[in-house]
């Protein structure tokens, strides 16, 4: 009788789910020390201001108040660092103003952390901070990229003249000024993409635990990639060495980004615990998650794109202000630059492209990568172009992708903006897409609405990322401070069973599911007898962590490297075993055997005979079955395909919903087809939220206008469709198992298919474009042909 | 037990019936029942995620109703059969709807799922037989950044086609 099948291509249910169903998930509130106090952080309150001094002493008499630190305190610690250096295009480096962990001088957005009050409950720290007295001069602030580049706007840092952080450029102008020259048609777009607050549900939160008798300082953190957090926090702010310093990120409750950075509070809780010996808690409240947490997104774009008579794209010129907040957060300057006009060329065989992305500060919070992080902002800017390039030439807009699509055959195929995609067919997924969302129907559709007043539209996008980042020699030239290689140690116990120690982290993509499959896949293990451990510096070799949909590219792939190593070692313990020569030996289905012969040992027996090494070539192999990988990919990987939506409008309120949307998407071989669509959707989602609900605004003296639920739409379950998810794939063809990513690709490909129908839907009111959100006011004005509203 | 007419601002005695047991705690009143339940208790299944009634994270049943605990005063549930995810599960049996969520893939990255089952076993318990529009309705107060939503729906739907 065969096992049930719980290898690659198994819809196999969560491991983890069990204790999350049950209320037994394990987050950093949830966690509790001996002794613990609680920290509470004072945050400003001004988006600009000279911190002239701050009066602590009611709060230090308040009730239960064990101690209050400001930047006075912090002496010897360091600034939050920054982990990429962008180049001006005169070669000159980014400029990188200093980030204290508090305020110091001055405050410089809503939310900059200016003291800490630390008690005996969460409570008493509360009450406490509010008896801080803190004297501020305001100064004149800046909220928006294009007022921070007016002259004689407000300057954010004094090291950063004209707010500028840099001023970047990749492709061949000359060429493509030379081509917008002899040009038989081109099309021009001025466009933003809305700046957006993750908002994870699991608000942030931090405990440091200090043991005076060793030394170590160990901190528990809600964090995508806990070594990260390590290196960051022990070599650069508290100079604390790693063997020292154990950093903990256990179930953590969504990140999308946002708990990739090393935050201000992690450094605080970590040295307030070594210095109060007691171990101290932070938790975010909810308005600190939308007034301290990296936000995402903010650009300001004019696309342009030159055209041949029958419509081959022949230039795509793009310039972008992007919104760097008041510090750079810790990945911010790679954001719109190597993972946003990278991807300019897209899905389309563009022969010269060139963009300069000037990025610049301002008095709000940090923006850095958000689910999809640059992408999003390449697809929108490029398929949102396409679209009205089809309207102002007359082309019909499906026809006009297929037109200048990469063909399959093109592969590797080189693009004018560095990056060397290594497989994809693009047709296939527009095919399916169509199919699957009946496009053909649509007319049928669309007149049926009309029929009962509403305005119905169809929109698409077909759209490309990199994503397994990243190749580290790559990154580095292009200012990378890391490497992006991932680490694996597949440990094989005595009795066969396995635990996989992952770098890579899981909050919500399901890795000790995916990751078990390919164990069991691999090795032949039963699924039930492999566990993976994430999230825990003293348990994992080392890793990068989570985030630009890298963990099964990178993190698989170095998996997979560590079963190699297991395998050869197996086969020479098997070729022992069985009197063969190793060359012999054969491993299939978790049994190794003497080829042609019925002669096996199961990788059970094999695990036994290695950890009890009575009968074992001991004078040339090591006792033991537990191996470790590095892997560092060669490339990136290029996820792509085709989402459709279909929406219709209310022309009486201006509520659109969407109606139908499918995704159909190329994320090479997939291991586990249920998370897969979880993962789309869930992109999709917040992709549908960004394009129709979300924003963040600050009015024009900085102060955070949408910060809270109340004030701040996402997407509820009366918002989103029922959505097809569908993939065609081609395989990646320079890692191992072939797989390319999928957590971004929702959020990616979603938002300009969905504004391509709105557009669509009002083509009878000459809507040629419309800026995200399409909001219910925004739209509800165009159909009454009343004025856009300036300030959403 | 009913609430006590004056109390505070200091620690109050109050007696919370939480999944069946009687527990004796001492509260300042201002406390909520989210914070009773996750710091006195140890009870850290309910989540706090906006602490505002916003997002419905902490949700809970009193009575069998379900109700914000973020929102809801701890001394204000005293008298009250206070049952949290953790006293959903009959001993080692799942309830319907955590078993279908399961099956369903109707959780991510788990922190909004507590009270998200809270709410649609809830509505099973009023309406056994709902359709795809009452569950939407059911969880209109959820926020789930993951975008789970129409596998709870599913998920929820399926628990009904199963409940006996």
């Amino acid at each position: 009788m065969n096992a049930p099948f719980e290898g690659i291509g198994a819809s196999m249910k969560r491991k983890e789910d069990l204790r999350f169903i049950s209320g037994h998930g394990h987050y950093v509130d949830d966690i509790n020390r001996p002794g613990q106090l609680y920290a509470y952080i004072k945050r400003s309150d001004r988006a600009h201001a000279e911190l002239r001094g701050i009066d602590t002493a009611a709060a230090k008499a308040s009730a239960g108040v064990v101690a209050v630190y400001t930047s006075a305190d912090l002496t010897g610690i360091g600034g939050l660092p920054c982990g990429w250096q962008i180049h001006n295009k005169d070669g000159s480096p980014m400029a990188e103003p200093a980030h204290p962990v508090l305020a110091s001088g001055k405050v410089r957005h809503v939310g900059d952390p200016v003291a800490v009050v630390i008690a005996e409950t969460k409570q008493q720290a509360k009450d406490a901070a509010e008896k801080l007295v803190v004297d501020y001069k305001d100064l004149p602030a800046v909220a928006t990229v294009t007022d921070a580049v007016k002259p004689g706007a407000a300057q954010v840092h004094e090291g950063a003249a004209g707010n500028v952080c840099y001023d970047w450029e990749i492709g061949d102008k000359g060429a493509v000024d030379a081509a917008f020259a002899k040009a038989a048609k081109t099309v021009k777009l001025d466009l933003t993409n809305n700046r957006l607050i993750p908002n994870a549900m699991e608000p942030r939160a931090a405990i440091g635990e200090y043991d005076p008798t060793t030394g170590e300082h160990t901190l528990y953190t809600t964090s995508q990639n806990p070594h990260v957090i390590r290196l960051l926090m022990g070599a650069f702010v508290l100079q604390i060495p790693e063997h020292k310093l154990r950093v903990v990120a256990p179930d953590v409750g969504g990140g999308f980004g946002s708990k990739i950075y090393h935050y201000a509070e992690e450094a605080i809780v970590t040295w307030a615990s070594g210095k109060l010996a007691q171990p101290v808690k932070w938790a975010a409240e909810r308005n600190e998650s939308f007034m301290s947490d990296a936000h995402g997104r903010d650009h300001v774009s004019t696309a342009e794109l030159a055209l041949a008579a029958d419509g081959t794209f022949l230039a795509l010129r793009v310039k972008t202000l992007c919104n760097m907040g008041a510090y750079l957060s810790t990945f911010a300057p790679a954001v719109p630059t190597y993972l946003y006009a990278t991807l300019l060329a897209g899905v389309y065989k563009t022969p010269a492209i060139y963009a300069e992305v000037k990025a610049v500060f301002t008095n709000t919070v940090p923006v850095d990568a958000y689910r999809g992080a640059g992408r999003p902002e390449a697809s929108f800017l490029l398929e949102r172009l396409v679209d009205v390039a089809a309207r102002d030439t007359g082309m019909d807009r499906v026809e006009i992708r297929r037109k200048n699509f990469i063909p399959k055959d093109a592969f590797p195929y080189q693009t004018p903006v560095a990056l060397q995609y290594d497989s994809g067919d693009y047709v296939s997924t527009l095919d399916a897409a169509m199919k699957h969302a009946d496009w053909a129907g649509f007319p049928a559709r669309r007149a049926a609405a009309k029929a009962k007043g509403k305005l119905r539209g169809i929109g698409m996008s077909t759209y490309l990322e990199a994503c397994g980042i990243a190749p580290s020699k790559v990154v580095g030239s292009l200012g990378a401070r890391a490497g992006l290689y991932e680490v694996a140690n597949i440990r094989v116990h005595p009795t066969g069973s396995v635990t996989v120690f992952t770098g890579t982290h899981s909050h919500g993509q399901g890795h000790e599911t995916t990751m078990a499959q390919l164990v069991s896949d691999q090795l032949g293990v039963p699924f039930s007898q492999v566990e993976v451990v994430h999230g825990d510096t003293s348990k994992i070799p080392f890793g990068m962590g989570t985030y630009g949909s890298r963990s099964l590219a990178v993190g698989g792939s170095a998996m997979v490297k560590a079963m190699d190593k297991i395998i050869t070692k197996g086969r020479k313990i098997a070729a022992h075993l069985l009197e063969a020569a190793v060359e012999d030996v054969e491993f299939k289905d978790g049994k190794f055997t003497v080829a042609g012969t019925d002669r096996s040992k199961t990788l059970s027996e094999i695990a036994l005979t290695a950890y009890v090494p009575h009968n074992y070539p001991i004078e040339e192999l090591e006792p033991g079955l537990d191996e470790t990988a590095f892997y560092d990919p060669k490339n990136f990987t290029y996820p792509g395909g085709c989402h459709v939506c279909e929406v219709e409008i209310d022309a009486e309120t201006g509520v659109v919903s969407v109606v139908n949307f499918t995704a159909v998407d190329d994320v090479g071989r997939v291991v586990n087809p249920m998370i897969v669509e979880g993962q789309v959707q869930g992109g999709v989602a917040q992709g549908i939220g960004q394009a129709l609900l979300e924003n963040a605004v600050y009015d024009q003296d900085g102060q955070l206008l949408s910060g809270s639920f109340m004030d701040y739409t996402m997407p509820r379950a009366d918002n989103l469709p029922n959505i097809k998810v569908g993939t065609e794939t081609t395989l990646c063809t320079h890692n191992p198992l072939g797989v390319k990513g999928c957590g971004e690709v929702g959020a990616i490909g979603s938002p300009p298919a969905v504004i391509n129908a709105v557009v669509d839907a009002l083509s009878d009111y000459g809507v040629r474009h419309l800026d995200m959100p399409a909001s219910p006011q925004k739209i509800w004005s165009i159909i009454q042909g009343a004025p856009r509203m300036a300030a959403e | 037990m009913t609430r006590p007419e004056m109390a505070g601002p200091g620690k109050t005695a109050i007696t919370l019936a939480v999944n069946g047991t009687s527990r004796q705690l001492e509260l300042e009143p201002r406390t909520t029942l989210a914070e009773a339940l996750r710091n006195t208790l140890g009870l850290t299944g309910t989540k706090i995620a906006c602490n505002r009634g916003a997002c419905s994270a902490c949700t809970v049943w009193l009575n069998g109703q379900p109700v914000l605990s973020c929102m809801t005063l701890a001394i204000d549930a005293a008298g009250q059969e206070i049952t949290t995810i953790e006293g959903l599960a009959h001993g080692e049996a799942l309830h319907p709807v955590q078993d279908a969520f399961i099956e369903h893939d109707a959780m991510q990255c788990g922190f909004c799922t507590p009270g998200m089952v809270m709410s649609c076993a809830a509505l099973l318990e009023r309406n056994p037989h709902p359709d795809a529009e009452a569950v939407r309705d059911a969880i209109a107060g959820h926020y789930c950044r993951c975008g789970t939503y129409p596998h709870v729906v599913a998920a929820t739907l399926a628990a009904a086609e199963r409940k006996p």
